[in-house]
């Protein structure tokens, strides 16, 4: 009989994850809480740094794992240890026998609601990048005017970097999207008059450099050192943003008919729950644990149980992809040496 | 009258009142201008800070904030030594921008 690994999570980690251990002739079986598979990516619209369409990937990966098991609208309900495996009760009611345990159960975007000075659910015309992406899937969003807007803006590190948001860590794609996201709506709107207010653009990846330099020089957009610090709407029920613009020592003000909070990448408090279940840590940045930061990422420091993708940490496409690789061979490893 | 104190004017930029027109004019001419990334390589190596405060990263962020004057000013500081063109991550032709900027602002001027 074919081996059964339990995916938590039908991400795009937890898909290519299932993929791979298809090939590599087992039974992977997928919970997805949702009632869709791709996670987040489901709902991107184009992907730096290429801008391919999110849709052919999560397309891609999901015809790959179709010989999975899968359970949609599905959570884990309880877990029983067994002697040398686990019994894990299903929400549908099924119960799933598995000596093997794959978290890909991602990350949640910061709830920009709870920076109240940035006014998203107040002001009519403050969106996330998430919005902004299901926008570009859509064309639907009463807070996106037809003809476009005339200027407007992002804001990097919203709930990231932010001590007082209880999440100090960067959050990592957000600048890159952002100058993404910059760049696409030029695109639609060459007219539009477009900021960006960073502390630092960190522009790790492979090309997002040149992202940046083609949004200063091809897209003329205009970068902001400086975080802001309040948004109000005045009488004409345009936003007034105010910063400082670090460069000068100046503070700046200005008019915009759109703002773009850049939400950050944080743990999945559900995660945190069923890792509660199995005794699993939590690290200090509130996502699920590794047994080591450089050598062991996708293990937890529990036997048999395995991580892959953002549950651990801000990661990107490609990165996920690469960790949900590396679990299944790590999986692999431990069904045929027992370790 | 004398109330013993006056207002100063406020130092905030607006952005919305911010006039691009130069601006505009030199990126035409120096449109390599827009890839400074502030990382103030040009001002450190620049012999003539120490005495007169020249910064080629000041002169071009004042010239995208509208405050043209304050440009013009520091760019009388220059000897056209070329050290900040050497040192400029992002490839900009320094020397020739100030050049650039000198000479639309004598036309301007006119
Ligand atoms: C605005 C934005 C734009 C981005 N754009 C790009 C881009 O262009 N290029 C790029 O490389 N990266 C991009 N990223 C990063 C990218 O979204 C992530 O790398 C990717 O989503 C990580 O996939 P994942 O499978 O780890 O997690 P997720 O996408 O979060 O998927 C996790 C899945 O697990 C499910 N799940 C969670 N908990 C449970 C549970 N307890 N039980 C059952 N199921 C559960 C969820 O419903 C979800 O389907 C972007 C991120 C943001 C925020
Ligand atoms: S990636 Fe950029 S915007 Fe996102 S948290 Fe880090 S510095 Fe801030
Ligand atoms: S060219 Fe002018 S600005 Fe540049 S280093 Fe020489 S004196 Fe300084
Ligand atoms: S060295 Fe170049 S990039 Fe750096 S501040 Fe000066 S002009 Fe800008």
């Amino acid at each position: 009989m074919k081996e059964n690994i339990l995916i938590i999570g039908g991400g795009i980690a937890g898909l290519e994850a299932a993929g791979q251990l298809l090939k590599l002739g087992y039974n992977p079986i997928i919970v997805e809480k949702s009632d869709h598979l791709g996670g987040h990516v489901a709902d991107w619209n184009r992907l730096f740094p290429d801008m391919s369409p999110a849709e052919d990937l999560v397309s891609r990966l999901i015809a790959a794992s179709s010989e999975a098991n899968i359970f949609l609208n599905t959570e884990i309900s309880f877990v029983n240890r067994l002697k040398d495996s686990w019994n894990i009760m299903l929400s549908n009611g099924i119960s799933i026998i598995t000596r093997i345990l794959l978290f890909a159960t991602g990350f949640t975007l910061f709830d920009a609601s709870k920076k109240e000075e940035y006014g998203y659910g107040v002001y009519n015309q403050v969106m996330t990048n998430s919005d902004l992406e299901h926008w570009f899937n859509t064309g639907q969003d009463e807070r996106i005017p037809e003809e476009g807007p005339a200027a407007m803006g992002f804001v990097h590190c919203v709930g990231s970097r932010d001590e007082k948001a209880r999440n100090p860590q960067c959050s990592k794609v957000c600048c890159i999207t952002a100058v993404k996201q910059a760049i696409e709506m030029k695109q639609k709107f060459p007219e539009a008059m477009i900021y960006c207010f960073y502390m630092d653009l960190r522009m790790f990846g492979k090309k997002y450099e040149d992202f940046y330099i083609s949004a200063q020089k091809d897209y003329g957009i205009r970068f902001i050192r400086g975080r802001v610090s309040e948004v109000s709407e005045n009488i004409e029920g345009k936003l007034v943003v105010k910063a400082e613009d670090t460069l000068s020592g100046k503070p700046v003000k200005v008019t915009l008919d759109l703002l773009v909070l850049m939400s950050g990448i944080v743990c999945n408090q559900q995660t945190c729950k069923t890792a509660g279940l199995l005794s699993l840590p939590i690290d200090s940045d509130g996502f699920l644990k590794s047994r080591d930061n450089i050598a062991d990422i996708t293990e937890a420091p529990r036997e048999g149980i395995f991580y892959a993708g953002t549950c651990t940490g801000p990661k990107t496409v490609p990165e996920t992809l690469a960790e949900a690789r590396s679990a299944a061979l790590e999986i692999h490893n431990y069904i045929l040496n027992g370790m | 009258m004398d109330f013993g104190f006056k207002i100063s004017p406020s130092s905030a930029v607006n952005l919305d009142n911010v006039d691009l027109t130069l601006y505009n004019r030199l990126l035409e001419a120096e449109p390599d201008i827009c890839k400074c990334i502030a990382c103030g390589s040009c001002t450190a190596s620049c012999p003539a800070n120490r005495f007169s405060g020249m910064s080629v990263r000041k002169a071009i962020l004042n010239l995208q904030r509208g405050k043209e004057k304050e440009t013009a000013r520091m760019l009388s500081n220059c000897m056209l030594c070329g050290k900040c063109t050497m040192v400029c991550p992002r490839g900009i032709n320094t020397r020739h921008l100030i050049l650039s900027i000198c000479k639309l602002y004598k036309e301007e001027a006119k």
